[in-house]
């Protein structure tokens, strides 16, 4: 099942991957790939397995089987916080910034993982203009959207070829879920690989290139975004819209 | 004597306790900060640190026929250093494979408390000993003399708290060390290697102690139980001044340290331990998270 599913040049590529909260089994064999320049959707249903999946690719949670592989490199054999290093950046659920302390030092967190050269800061504060302008405010007093700017920010302080991304636009005003989905475009434009989690099906559609539908902890079905436009059955099916 | 001079004086004695109680108060407060480790054997790395100053000193004293400021400086440079070897073994043997777990820890590090306590007792003995001052200078007031030593104290405890200050707010290793306490897992998904953080958070708390210790004990002597007072105390502090918040410590120690060393000179110790005792339960019962404290996220 695996093999179908991994195209050639797949930069990220996950197979066969099986979690255990405790005695449950979260995922059980999950399994699909990314490549550069393309936005792959997982879409499912609450507690399908979804943050499950993102949090055992940067080895939050350690599998009990299966691989995780970005460009040959076995991220499952890499301590947590050595994964990003690899150039995985995170965007997790609920933003998780650093509240507590400014937006300068949220991005310097990021800048620091890989020695990330200034330069990156440039093409960030080019994403996000009003970023550079509230360098000194506590990161907890941004608005929403600004705080998904910030997350998103920081993830790519690290320079990262692959970016995962949980649910980006959750909360925020739709002149907001715009601008997050331009710049999903924006990056997929600039080769990097991103795998997004989302549940607004309208969004998916209008950034993703693939979708994989999710359902007891294991992708049931893969579809080309054209295809569902065409025909939404498989939406109906799996998250009932 | 006059009201006025021996307040005075109890104020110099308050600033004393103050400063010292600040360095071990500290050392707890950033060890619970960062790791959420309670860690009860903090009174006791303190103990060390005395108790290897003690050594250290004398070491170079006899065998090299230095003079005590030799001695108490070595102490200063060793005692800190072998104080946080220690921790940082105990930290790599016992807490990492306890995984940090809050109430795991409490109870290893009252068996690491014993441990080092009983060894200390094993090998160094159940007398007390004086480490002889680098100086003696005696502060002439119109109403009594004071130890140029403790003013020194004094001002060496504020200075290693503006350095403490300058590392955690100015500094890279002071922003890895707040963003793993905020949140270590997401730290982690930025590339930062907790566990290498809390071993050396682990060892920066004992060395804060061990410091507090050599810087003690010229005027109080090392013995092996020496370390319980201390940790009540910094406990206390860190209760009052809100668990992880390194202001609500430094003022909560300033508060202690001077009302303890005021009402002791005034009245009686035990009038002060029950005093502060009291304010914890008060603190307690209305402003759980402490004067300073962040509310629990």
């Amino acid at each position: 099942m695996a093999q179908d599913l991994t195209s050639e040049r797949a930069m990220l590529d996950v197979a066969d991957l099986d979690v255990y909260h405790g005695n449950s089994q979260t995922l059980k064999g999950m399994s699909f790939s990314v490549a550069p320049g393309e936005v792959v959707c997982l879409l499912g249903r609450n507690g399908a397995g979804k943050t499950t999946t993102l949090r055992a690719i940067m080895g939050l949670m350690r599998p009990s089987a299966g691989h995780v592989r970005l460009d040959g490199v076995e991220l499952t054999a890499l301590a947590a916080h050595e994964v990003p290093r690899q150039g995985i950046g995170y965007v997790p659920q609920g933003r998780r910034l650093f509240s507590e302390l400014t937006v300068r030092d949220n991005l310097d967190i990021g800048l620091m993982t890989r020695k990330s050269p200034r330069a990156v800061l440039d093409e960030v504060f080019d994403l996000f203009p009003r970023l550079q302008e509230r360098l000194d405010q506590v990161s907890g007093t941004l608005s929403g959207g600004e705080q998904q700017m910030l997350a998103t920010a920081r993830a790519l302080c690290i320079n990262p070829s692959v970016i995962l991304l949980d649910e980006p636009t959750e909360g925020l005003m739709p002149s907001m879920i715009a601008t997050i989905r331009d710049v999903i475009l924006t990056l997929k434009g600039r080769g990097k690989a991103i795998l997004l989690v989302e549940q607004r099906v309208e969004a998916v559609l209008s950034v993703a290139d693939r979708v994989c539908f999710i359902e007891n902890g294991r992708v049931q079905a893969t579809s080309p975004v054209q295809a569902l436009r065409d025909d939404p059955s498989m939406l109906t099916r799996y998250v009932g819209v | 004597m006059a009201f006025g001079p021996f307040l005075l004086l109890a104020t110099f004695e308050g600033l004393l306790q103050a400063a010292i109680l600040t360095l071990t108060a500290l050392g707890l407060s950033l060890v619970f900060g960062v790791m959420r480790v309670v860690n009860v054997a903090h009174g006791e790395f303190y103990m060390l640190g005395a108790v290897i100053a003690w050594w250290v000193s004398t070491f170079v004293s006899s065998m090299f026929g230095m003079p005590p400021a030799v001695g108490f400086i070595a102490a200063l440079i060793v005692s800190p250093l072998a104080v946080g070897a220690i921790a940082m073994v105990g930290e790599r043997l016992i807490l990492k494979r306890l995984n940090y777990n809050p109430e795991s820890t409490i109870v290893a590090t009252i068996g690491m408390l014993y441990i080092i306590q009983q060894s200390v007792l094993l090998t160094y003995g159940p007398d007390a000993r004086r480490v002889a001052a680098p100086f003696y200078y005696r502060i002439q007031l119109p109403w009594f003399g004071y130890s140029g030593y403790n003013l020194f104290v004094i001002a060496a405890a504020a200075v290693l708290l503006l350095i403490v200050w300058f590392i955690l707010s100015r500094t890279r290793i002071g922003l890895i060390m707040r963003a793993t306490q905020f949140d270590a897992e997401t730290a982690q998904a930025f590339g930062i290697p907790i566990d290498r953080v809390y071993s050396l958070v682990f060892a920066a708390g004992a060395m804060l102690a061990a410091i507090g210790a050599v810087l003690v004990v010229p005027i109080r002597q090392a013995h092996y139980l020496m370390g319980l007072d201390p940790l009540l105390l910094s406990f206390i502090t860190v209760i009052i001044g809100g668990l992880g918040s390194l202001r609500g410590t430094v003022i909560a120690a300033l508060l202690i340290g001077l009302s303890d060393g005021i009402i002791s000179v005034f009245f009686s110790p035990t009038l002060a331990k029950m005093i502060s005792t009291l304010l914890v339960a008060l603190v307690l019962v209305f402003k759980p998270e402490g004067l300073f404290g962040a509310k629990a996220r």
